[in-house]
């Protein structure tokens, strides 16, 4: 029997051709998807990562909600320029805490993995407003309403126990206090902001948008934009013992 | 309350109608009992909603499944005791109610899709235009019209085109009677959930897959719907063989729930609220985005359309398939190799390099079923060549398959990781996307709508072919000018990022090759106008065919046993 006739199986029994479509498509999946949850060199041993704040958190939403991604990668690759341009190339460990991962696949706008403390929060502020102040060749859409919107800091506790029930070590100290702490982070006179730098290491404590009152968008973006990329000091990295 | 009504009105029916024993089928009570208990619910959800996008989201809903019940119980007053039977005459007494909404509803989203595709290529040329507004600016806009023109226009054109191959190459009518409505119906809802989604920024921000988990449930429901409806109709079939376009057509329908399921897995805030988180992160959510986002490339766009190509162009052309072997092969190859080839969307980033290698190696191999698959699509033709010069609906099948092979080597070579280091984050990605988009899948489509039109509104012919004509040009004009535009902006970038000063420094900053792209980006949007055009021209041709077409009489003809 050839080949042909025994491949009438597929073209006679829907329910064999579904079994077998199954089969094709699973094996490459499995083989690729599988291993990046066990093999332990998938991600390096780092320290200083560690969950956003608050505060970050909100903002990282902002950024997820105007579609940031669209236009600007959060990924730099280990190539002369980008290292030259951008900062040390991306490790996998600096977005292990990103539900969902913003890597990004276009550059209508530079690269933000690094963007974190090289512009000043004023900077940021007139950008987003209006980039064409600042950058006049720019094409990046203004971001004003930002400032007129204020973050909610009585839901955010349920955002991060969401997160760590999908996986990112939130403590119960930092839940408990979320709320206040995303107050403080936005305020540097609160009584509440050296506990809350105790609970998020390298975490800064700035009034981001300049203005007093509750944060706004605009106050967790920037927080967020100012630490992408800070958090792992490579001065003490050791590219050695992460080669993979 | 829904369910009393619908008691009364039941015995209402059977008290005037004496005569005929007519009830309604358990489809029909149970679909209308279910929507009825929906409609409460979503009014509960939008009532407790903790943010204003799932409120209006669950209002819509709300009104939805009790528009969902008048259409219903209003079909039942309206239809005759018996439902439509599967033959007349001993002939198979085909369903194409799912068909023309479907195919209607291709036409609306591709002209809305298109359109919106201008509105962003214009933003980038001109970034007045994002007018500074949360729900006008390119971040919203730009999955807007994603989703509209692969989800809303390709995925209509996909499910109408599989509802009417299904049943002439099985001969028997579509199973189930409110099932395949259910599936086209619920289908544009989920596309205008999620289209008004993002809008209001309800986003997972994941590429082609940004509906949030409720969108994403019910598309779920929805898609199992059409797998059962597509299924049942095979199993019915009175044919021996399961025809070629079935397979590429299952195929995509099975392919498309797994990947849906394996890339959407969610926790919401809250079950009132739109916000969830997805369950991967980082690293594994990034290779599990891009097995799914290139898979929807893949089986999406790739083996649905390819599933049109094996059954509108040898209809088109009234040739059999060039190679019948050729076929099988290039079915499993083109599966099997296609999962493999995710990674390329990571090429030098955290993933580790095994795994960029995989994809490399795979999207390579993928090269060769690609080619088998346009080669079979265009020998198809043997014989009928000639047919090019008069019918300008073959032609543009065929350029569809032209630029499938085109766009099918630039894939390949743009995976290797060496071109790839240059090709990424720029415009090149766009283009080479383009190149497929509205050369392979939209002229594919086109073709496949001008063909389905004529024979699911049983019209003898187009309104006119002279438009089709102008529809033609004007949208390869179109094409041509997006991707050279492209291109060139594309490999430009590419170039200015890495050129370095003979003293060796970067030459150009980042906002320099911003600058650079503005004459490009006005060409592209200039072509993406007219594609646009062509597809207006194409809206109003197919409205004249069916507001003014010649009936075709139906010849009683006897059946050919198949050989």
């Amino acid at each position: 029997m050839s080949f042909w006739t025994r491949h009438q199986a597929f073209e006679k029994n829907s329910i064999i051709l579904i079994a077998g479509i199954l089969l094709v498509i699973a094996i490459g999946g499995l083989v690729e998807i599988t291993p990046l949850f066990y093999l332990k060199s998938t991600i390096e041993a780092v320290d200083g990562v560690r969950p956003y704040t608050p505060l970050e958190l909100a903002g990282r939403n902002v950024y997820v909600r105007e579609g940031c991604y669209l236009c600007h990668s959060q990924m730099i690759r280990p190539l002369r320029d980008e290292v030259e341009r951008y900062g040390h190339f991306s490790l996998a460990a600096e977005s292990m805490f990103d539900h969902p991962f913003q890597w990004g696949s276009k550059r209508t706008g530079p690269d933000l993995a690094r963007v974190g403390a090289k512009y000043s929060d004023d900077w940021h502020v007139t950008h987003l407003t209006n980039p064409r102040a600042i950058v006049p060749q720019s094409v990046m859409p203004g971001y004003p309403f930002l400032s007129a919107t204020e973050v909610d800091p009585d839901t955010i506790a349920d955002h991060m126990r969401t997160l760590r029930a999908v996986g990112v070590p939130y403590t119960d100290d930092q839940i408990a206090n979320a709320g206040a702490d995303m107050k403080a982070q936005a305020d540097p006179d609160n009584a509440g902001a050296d506990a809350f730098a105790k609970r998020y290491a390298k975490a800064v404590v700035r009034n981001f948008d300049g203005k007093t009152g509750t944060p706004t968008e605009m106050d967790a973006l920037i927080a967020y934009l100012q630490m992408l990329g800070t958090l792992v000091d490579f001065k003490l990295y050791n590219e050695k013992a992460n080669l993979r | 309350m829904w369910f009393l009504a619908l008691c009364f009105f039941r015995k209402r029916i059977r008290m005037s109608q004496p005569s005929i024993s007519k009830s309604m089928t358990t489809g029909e009570s149970g679909l209308a009992l279910v929507f009825a208990v929906t409609a409460f619910l979503c009014l509960i959800a939008s009532a407790k909603a903790l943010d204003a996008p799932f409120a209006f989201h669950a209002a819509l809903s709300a009104a939805a499944s009790l528009a969902a019940v008048f259409c219903i119980v209003n079909r039942y007053f309206d239809r005759p005791a018996e439902l439509p039977p599967a033959e007349i005459n001993g002939r198979p007494n085909y369903n194409m109610g799912p068909i023309k909404f479907s195919s209607f509803m291709a036409m609306f989203w591709g002209i809305a899709g298109f359109l919106v595709g201008l509105i962003i290529a214009s933003q980038l040329a001109w970034p007045a235009l994002n007018f500074d507004l949360p729900w006008t600016s390119f971040g919203r806009l730009r999955p807007l019209h994603t989703s509209a023109v692969i989800f809303a226009f390709g995925g209509n054109v996909l499910i109408a085109t599989s509802f009417y191959v299904v049943q002439k190459t099985c001969r028997v009518r579509l199973a189930g009677d409110l099932a395949p409505w259910f599936v086209v119906v619920g289908y544009n809802f989920f596309i205008l959930i999620a289209g008004t989604g993002y809008l209001l920024g309800v986003t997972q921000s994941k590429e082609y897959a940004e509906p949030e988990w409720y969108a994403d449930l019910w598309l779920t429901i929805v898609w199992v719907t059409y797998l059962l409806v597509f299924l049942g109709t095979i199993i019915k079939r009175k044919e021996p063989h399961i025809f070629v376009a079935n397979w590429f057509y299952l195929a995509f329908i099975v392919t498309i729930a797994v990947l849906h399921l394996g890339n959407n897995p969610a926790l919401p805030v809250s079950v009132f609220g739109s916000k969830s988180y997805v369950a991967w992160g980082g690293i594994q959510d990034a290779m599990f985005q891009w097995w799914y986002g290139h898979n929807a490339v893949g089986f999406f766009l790739t083996a649905g359309f390819l599933a049109i190509m094996y059954y509108f162009i040898p209809k088109r052309a009234e040739r059999p398939i060039y190679s019948y072997r050729l076929s099988i092969i290039h079915f499993w190859a083109l599966i099997f190799l296609y999962i493999w080839a995710g990674p390329h969307h990571l090429h030098y980033t955290a993933l580790p390099d095994w795994t960029q290698t995989l994809g490399m190696t795979f999207s390579i191999m993928l090269w060769m079923p690609s080619w088998g698959g346009m080669i079979n699509g265009l020998m198809t033709l043997s014989g009928a060549w000639d047919k090019l010069r008069t019918d300008p609906v073959l032609r543009m099948l065929v350029v569809s398959v032209a630029f499938y092979g085109m766009s099918t080597f630039e894939g390949p070579m743009m995976s290797i990781k060496v071109v790839n280091s240059l090709s990424h984050y720029t415009d090149w990605t766009i283009g080479h996307v383009h190149s497929g988009a509205l050369g392979w899948v939209g002229f594919v489509s086109f073709g496949a709508l001008y063909c389905l039109v004529p024979w699911a509104w049983n019209r003898k012919e187009l309104y006119s072919l002279k438009l089709v004509n102008w529809h033609f040009w004007i949208a390869t004009l179109g094409i041509v000018l997006y991707i050279s535009a492209m291109w060139v902006s594309g490999i430009l970038q590419g170039l200015m990022w890495r050129a370095y000063t003979s003293l060796g420094f970067l030459e150009y900053s980042f906002i320099e090759s911003v600058e650079a792209m503005h004459p490009f980006y006005i060409i592209r949007a200039a072509g993406g106008g007219l594609f646009l055009i062509g597809a207006l021209i194409m809206a109003f041709n197919l409205w004249m065919t069916v507001r003014l077409g010649e009936q075709e009489v139906q010849m009683p003809v006897a059946l050919q046993p198949a050989e």
